[in-house]
């Protein structure tokens, strides 16, 4: 146990300081970020100052690490293009980001398994073979196709919804803003939510459906009907218990997938999230901006990996046996 | 005459072309009504896109060729002013939509065979290596992979592009677009190969051929090139057949995002994005066409690979 934990953490360590060093010396090789700062008319002695007061008369090895010091407290810097703290522009785009996420998985999710379990049970009838060539066009559809195609429809031919933006949002507590309280917030969620979760969603579904029917032929299911349980029990408590094992740990890993095609959804719908924020910045090479969300992005991915990897040990005893070898 | 006494003449040779019309693949294929719509769409896009020059109506990109009082004509519309005919309409500087949607797939089926091209060559030299060599490199080369792999190759690309880009100088970006795509989509996409390279390099690497070929005393560069490539090579094609997909995809959602294609050289997702303006003022058949092509392009190619991955190789699955 413990050195598989340690092998998981080492390497989680390693992933974050290739990020950093990445992030790092873009900083570093993408121009002289002093001319970024000072104007024109600074003199020689002035641009010395600034470089020993920013440290970057440092060797590089005491700037990395600095810079490693300043991203663990979430320090940025400013952002080249509107003049502010990254850590604050992030911090007030998260809620929407972290709303938008959160609903669509929870979509994904629901719909996945229901719709795993009726293809599943009914194989063969008309609305399953609907439902499955259409998550076949599904995959093969970009997500970005589906929100504009989304917003055709239901904004711009039907009226039904909102096409872009937020709607209204209320402050909660401190920084949070949310979306969720107004009426024209929930309405402008449903389709970023049902672009952003289309994908998971038949991910999900074909994953539950194969399980399912796998499960389904099970000995112990037979032995479940011979005993004259009621379908619904076998299942519903038998087949689907064991079905949610693999599945959950996939809703695990899909997580971190929901919040990077965020990016994707959120310059569709404009919604002000942290994903439009890095393609801004990647437009107009924003780079305390970008540096910052490839920190961030990193990060979200090894702890979810890294707790995924965890449950995966608790919930398979074999991989406990062999010593944690894969 | 009795049976005993005839002459058994075998049966000649069949030709290339028959053996491989009889093959499982060509019986398989036939069999298939979707398989066989999916590689007609497919080669009439390819040949579309290959031949735009010569069948586009007019080149999209040659401002002489444009004329500004056509903009934003109908599908399937006459110009009153020209008289020229609009088959999928016009955009707002009169260009024709289904000119621009030709050329676009051109860019897009550029970049996708090329990063796929890229990620082909790119993994399976490192499979290789890793199976073949093993040791620290494999461990290397692997614990990369790893790593890779649990970033979504969309948002790997996504990050390549930008850090290449913050490290060319700004003057660059739009020329050098089209190569930094395919190079951010290409290296978001080699962990497949080389994954699955190493795997058959290292079952390969045990059986009697290469053994033998080490006993007559040949270079491991002859071994690894000549005798266990060939051997390698077909999970591979499958990959890169829905690579192609995915790559054409990454492409168009790079581009719609406003961080691939540049509007002076739109490819299909540069035209979408385009579109996407057009669409709250009535002119939806600027965003809908190019749609609709990126929608058959990929959902083709991507039914020809999940085809071709189950004819050729069934464990892939």
């Amino acid at each position: 146990m413990l050195a598989f934990l340690i092998q998981r953490v080492l390497q989680a360590i390693f992933v974050m300081v290739v990020v950093a060093l990445i992030a790092f010396s873009l900083f570093h090789y993408v121009g002289d970020p002093v001319l970024n700062m000072v104007g024109q008319e600074a003199t020689e002695a002035d641009r010395a100052a600034l470089r020993a007061r920013l440290g970057l008369d440092q060797p590089l090895p005491i700037q990395f690490f600095q810079f490693i010091a300043n991203a663990a407290q979430f320090e940025f810097g400013i952002s080249y293009r509107s003049a502010r703290p990254v850590t604050d522009m992030i911090v007030e785009r998260l809620p929407a980001t972290l709303e938008l996420a959160i609903i669509s998985a929870i979509f994904a999710v629901v719909m996945g398994i229901v719709l795993g379990i009726y293809t599943a049970l009914n194989r063969g009838s008309w609305l399953s073979n609907f439902i499955m060539t259409a998550s076949l066009i599904g995959v093969s559809l970009p997500t970005f196709l589906i929100g504009v195609l989304l917003i055709y429809l239901f904004a711009v031919e039907l009226g039904w919804l909102p096409a872009f933006g937020r709607g209204q949002t209320v402050p909660v507590g401190d920084w949070w803003t949310t979306g969720l309280l107004t009426t024209s917030g929930l309405r402008s969620l449903i389709l970023p939510a049902i672009t952003l979760g289309l994908f998971q969603l038949t991910l999900i579904m074909r994953l539950v459906r194969a399980e399912m029917l796998e499960v389904l032929r099970a000995d112990y299911i037979k032995f479940a009907r011979a005993r004259g349980l009621s379908k619904r029990v076998v299942n519903l408590r038998h087949a689907l218990k064991n079905t949610l094992i693999p599945v959950i740990t996939i809703i695990g890993l899909q997580l971190g997938t929901i919040i990077a095609f965020a990016i994707i959804t959120e310059t569709v719908f404009q919604w002000p999230g942290v994903g439009a924020l890095f393609i801004t910045a990647v437009r107009f090479v924003d780079i305390p901006v970008m540096a910052a969300y490839l920190m961030m992005i990193a990060l979200v991915f090894v702890v979810i990996n890294l707790i995924v990897d965890l449950l995966y040990y608790a919930v398979d005893p074999r991989l406990r046996v062999q010593g944690g070898a894969k | 005459m009795s049976d005993s006494q005839r002459v058994v003449t075998p049966l000649p040779k069949p030709s290339k072309l028959r053996a491989f019309l009889d093959s499982d693949i060509v019986y398989s294929w036939k069999r298939q009504p979707v398989v066989i719509l999916a590689t007609l769409v497919t080669l009439v896009m390819f040949a579309a896109a290959l031949l735009a020059p010569w069948i586009a109506p007019q080149n999209p990109f040659d401002p002489r060729q444009l004329d500004l009082i056509d903009a934003f004509t109908p599908p399937l519309t006459t110009s009153d002013f020209t008289g020229n005919f609009y088959l999928l309409g016009s955009d707002s500087q009169g260009r024709d939509v289904f000119s621009a949607i030709l050329y676009g797939s051109r860019i897009s089926l550029l970049v996708g065979f090329a990063a796929v091209l890229f990620a082909l060559v790119l993994g399976t030299s490192l499979g290789l290596l890793a199976g073949f060599r093993g040791g620290w490199r494999d461990a290397l080369i692997m614990r990369i992979a790893d790593v890779q792999l649990t970033f979504p190759s969309i948002l790997m690309a996504l990050l390549i592009f930008g850090v290449v880009r913050g490290f060319l100088p700004r003057s660059m970006h739009a020329e050098v677009a089209i190569i930094v795509l395919i190079v951010a989509i290409g290296l978001s996409d080699w962990v497949q190969y080389a994954r699955a390279v190493r795997g058959a390099t290292l079952v390969e690497k045990g059986k009697e051929y290469v053994q033998a070929a080490r006993v007559i005393g040949l270079p491991a560069r002859n071994i690894l090139f000549q005798h266990i490539l060939p051997n390698v090579m077909r999970p591979v094609l499958v990959i890169g057949t829905i690579g192609l997909a995915l790559a054409i995809i990454a492409e168009a959602t790079l581009s719609f995002l406003g961080v691939g294609m540049p509007a002076t050289q739109p490819s299909l997702g540069t035209l979408i994005r385009v579109g996407q303006d057009y669409m709250f003022s009535g002119e939806w058949w600027i965003l809908l066409f190019p749609g609709l092509a990126l929608l058959m392009l990929a959902l083709s190619v991507n039914l020809l690979g999940d085809w071709l991955r189950d004819v050729l190789n069934p464990k892939l699955r």
